[in-house]
């Protein structure tokens, strides 16, 4: 018996009169992803000390302040935190083995993060369009990498969400399809809390 | 089509690497030959390729380690060659840019494919044995990891003949690494193997660090946790907090060579500095990355040997996180003349002399552990005595180099060079053979000869103070670092002197590998039969040698530290015994190798800029991925009259040497002691 980590579903682990090794499977599987969330974190966090530092390095080029269009990411930021929404209300459906709704959530999710991932989109390619590409300096090099790395994540997670909607097509809700979605549930959140440290850091800093 | 890529890039013209080239492929082709013979290939593959089984990846890893070790050492020779001879104007024979590229390739290989397959290659050995596991926590992600490390392997071995290496020193600082200054593709290659490989270890590091807080067996709590297990979990904590900071630095690296971003350039607002803070933000916890499990290694030979508990468990495992705390805040002594001024630099001074106390815990443990002790002098603990002398002395220049004042003066001369062999082979190359000596027949079932063991340890030992004494001699005379030739002829006996030592180190490799001969011919007198040979501590020696692949039929229990000896001590200890269970065990798979081999296609062509290559190992990879994702079919149970089969089989064994010894009961403690 063990509780997971989001939700309070108790998983059930079942007396096959096997040795009892499982150690909680689907528990390890949802306790090793938080420890990758934490190194990619170190990812964030040296790019994140890396636009600290090279922030002033315009080389005359624009500054944050000239650049940023605060309107448009901030219709981005809700696209991104309504999705973290809608994503904890299909792991609700989840844990109410509600697979339809689960379904239907996850691709509300997924509209979400491609109306977030289209703006970000919009904005880098205004931007070298206006020639202020991540070669100009290293203020934009630095800029450039931390915000696109960040869009890298959601779009993979947007992969990740397709792949669950076809295995939940195929294969339904069992213990492989379960912890995966909790997973990519940790996963969207932690994006979440990333990008209001990039829209408070970079942007909100930025054009202040 | 091919990018870069021409049949200029092969480099006809140097004799030298054509002679290693045609020799790598004589012997590459002999085995290759040797295995079809031998119609070994359906073996190879579902035995050891596509297996998750931790101790033989554990040994896979020891393999290529010693394998490239020949190639790194190769490089050290040509390298003390060349200064032993390019003295006074003379150019000796290896031009600037060959030089270059060796220096470079030497230090990457003995530091990410000698010493991180050693140490990654040993806690995939032992720590799930240690902690009464049956596997690590994802056994597929193991085997990925090894094979992400031989995608690394290739590409740094396919450097030698297709193109060049990097000539920019093991760490390729920025802005040299850059575009401008090396248009070529040899820092491709460097970033392209690390960046692969590092994944693999960021991969181990999750993976052992889960396996260890998860999976350890009933009763065993973390302060039972023998130390080995308990370096190699700070170790791990150290690599999943450190190698993405590797992973994120040489990804900028990669923009500002690929895409022409600024973050490292000259121009255009580019900060060099930027790059030595980052590379070194990870590189200094990667040296502990790479020392605590050799002191974890020590620990347990020391112990062993001694017959004797540890002397403070408890300040060891403390010591053992101080260390890996402290090896986060001192990055800086790396580059004191980087000019950031007198406190920042007396903070990290500080942070670096204090690293000094908790490893002088260390050693204080390890000899009051040793005394009143019953030492047997194998050759584990000669490596460990022989550890100990030479590493404190390494410690000491340490402490030297943490002087801001004295490292102005020292920064970048041979005095560096010869302060981190000092530690690295003292430390790291002593542990990590006295660790293969100590488990060697855990992995094979038979001992290592000890004759050839001894042999090799006085030649690393004599020959590693014959080669670096000179050299600490010549740096307080200003040798730097890094030179293809010197003017002063005054300095060229010394650095005779080293090549000598280098040779003697040559004969100590020469002496392990006579050792593997000798032992694998008179395997039959070496024989571990009870899998206990040297009356071991820890829960590893309690199951048979080799180990069955499921390394217990019943998971042991534990209460206490060093719960096997005392186990054995009481008369309660007894081998296993049925009725059996079946047994829940992960299935081999391909997905890591195929995941690999299109992860190397990537990386040269990335190197190649092969862009529709690219795209193909890519789309490979992700495909590759989606197909192990789909499989459901990773499992099964080992039925229990299988492990009953192999039980009984250890038994009969066990009994004919009981009956041999006439004791008559299945007691196996205190047996097979070599003296």
């Amino acid at each position: 018996m063990a509780t997971d980590t989001l939700g309070n579903r108790i998983v059930e682990v079942s007396e096959h009169g096997h040795d009892h090794d499982h150690h909680d499977a689907a528990g390890m599987k949802v306790f090793g992803f938080w420890v990758y969330l934490m190194s990619d974190l170190i990812i964030f966090g040296t790019l994140f000390a890396t636009y600290a530092v090279l922030v002033g390095g315009t080389a005359d080029g624009p500054t944050p302040g000239e650049i940023f269009d605060l309107p448009l990411i901030l219709a981005g930021t809700f696209f991104l935190l309504f999705s973290s929404f809608t994503y904890g209300m299909a792991v609700l459906a989840m844990n109410d083995n509600k697979l339809g709704q689960l379904k239907a959530w996850l691709w509300v999710t997924f509209v979400l993060g491609a109306g977030f991932i289209g703006l970000e989109l919009y904005e880098f390619q205004h931007l070298i369009h206006e020639g202020y590409g991540p070669d100009r300096s290293a203020f934009l090099s630095a800029f450039f990498t931390l915000v696109g790395t960040h869009g890298l994540h959601v779009f993979f997670g947007m992969i990740w969400m397709l792949v669950m909607l076809v295995q939940l097509q195929t294969k339904g809700l069992n213990d492989i399809t379960r912890p995966r979605i909790m997973c990519l549930s940790l996963f969207w959140h932690f994006l979440d809390i990333v990008w209001i440290c990039v829209f408070t850091f970079v942007y909100l800093m930025g054009a202040m | 089509m091919l990018g870069k890529l021409s049949w200029d890039s092969i480099p006809y013209h140097d004799p030298i690497i054509m002679v290693v080239v045609a020799a790598m492929g004589v012997i590459m082709a002999g085995i290759v030959a040797w295995i079809t013979y031998r119609k070994s290939w359906g073996y190879l593959w579902t035995e050891w390729i596509t297996s998750v089984d931790h101790k033989k990846l554990g040994i896979m890893y020891f393999l290529v380690a010693l394998i490239m070790l020949i190639r790194g050492f190769a490089d050290a020779l040509m390298m003390r060659t060349q200064q032993a001879v390019a003295a006074g104007g003379a150019e000796g024979f290896l031009p600037p840019e060959h030089y270059d590229q060796i220096f470079t390739a030497h230090g990457v290989i003995m530091i990410f494919f000698v010493a991180m397959p050693m140490v990654i290659g040993l806690m995939n050995l032992v720590v799930p044995l240690q902690i009464g596991a049956r596997d690590v926590a994802y056994p597929f992600l193991n085997n990925l990891s090894f094979w992400l490390f031989a995608a690394g392997v290739i590409l740094i071995n396919v450097s030698l003949f297709i193109g060049e290496f990097a000539k920019t020193g093991w760490l390729a600082y920025a802005p040299l690494s850059g575009i401008d200054y090396s248009p070529g593709v040899g820092v491709d290659y460097w970033i392209w193997a690390l960046q692969i490989s590092g994944i693999g270890t960021t991969l181990t590091g999750i993976n052992f660090f889960v396996t260890i807080l998860k999976m350890r067996t009933k009763g065993m709590t973390l302060f039972r946790m023998p130390i080995f297990t308990w370096t190699s979990f700070c170790a791990n904590i150290l690599i999943i907090a450190s190698f993405p900071i590797l992973t994120a630095t040489i990804a900028m690296l990669t923009l500002d060579r690929y895409l022409g971003t600024n973050f490292f350039t000259n121009d255009l607002g580019g900060n060099q500095m930027m790059y030595v803070n980052l590379i070194w933000a990870w590189g200094h916890p990667e040296v502990y990355i790479l020392i605590l499990p050799a002191f974890g290694v020590f620990s347990e030979v020391i112990a062993t040997y001694s017959r004797k508990r540890l002397f403070g468990y408890h300040t060891m495992v403390w010591a053992t996180m101080a260390i890996s705390f402290l090896a986060f805040i001192v990055w800086l002594h790396h580059f004191f003349t980087m000019g950031a001024g007198a406190n920042v630099n007396a903070f990290f001074g500080i942070a670096t002399m204090i690293i000094a106390i908790p490893t002088g815990v260390k050693i204080f443990n390890w000899l009051f552990t040793m005394y009143r002790g019953r030492v047997q002098f194998t050759s584990p603990v000669l490596w460990t005595l022989g550890f100990i002398v030479t590493f404190s002395l390494g410690g000491m220049t340490g402490v030297m180099l943490a002087v801001p004042a004295a490292n102005f003066v020292l920064h970048n001369t041979v005095f560096v060079i010869a302060h981190f062999h000092n530690v690295i082979i003292g430390g790291v190359v002593f542990g990590m053979l006295a660790g293969l000596t100590y488990w060697f027949p855990k992995a094979f079932g038979f001992k290592l000869d000890e004759t050839w063991g001894k042999r090799s340890f006085w030649c690393w030992l004599i020959g590693f103070f014959l080669a670096f004494t000179p050299i600490y001699v010549l740096s307080f005379h200003g040798a730097v670092r890094r030179m293809q030739s010197y003017a002063n002829p005054e300095w060229q006996p010394f650095m005779i002197v080293s090549l000598l030592g280098a040779l003697v180190i040559m004969l100590g490799i020469a002496c392990t590998v006579v050792q593997f001969v000798v032992s694998y011919r008179n395997r039959e007198q070496l024989r571990d039969v009870t899998g206990d040979p040297w009356d071991g501590r820890t829960l590893e020696w309690s199951t048979s040698s080799p180990a069955p692949f499921y390394n217990f039929a019943h998971l042991p229990e534990v209460k206490s530290i060093d719960s096997f000896w005392e186990m054995k001590q009481a008369g309660e200890f007894e081998a296993s015994k049925p009725p059996y269970q079946d047994i829940h065990m992960p299935k081999n798979t391909a997905a890591g190798p195929i995941i690999s081999l299109f992860a190397t296609i990537l990386g040269f062509a990335l190197v190649w800029h092969i862009w529709w290559l690219a795209i193909v190992g890519a789309l490979g990879v992700f495909v590759s991925f989606l197909a192990r994702i789909f499989n459901d079919d990773v499992d099964y149970y080992v039925p229990a009259s299988e492990v009953e089969l192999i039980e009984r089989e250890h038994h009969k064994r066990l009994s004919e040497v009981v009956d041999s010894d006439n004791r008559g009961t299945a007691q196996v403690g205190n047996m097979g002691v070599q003296s």
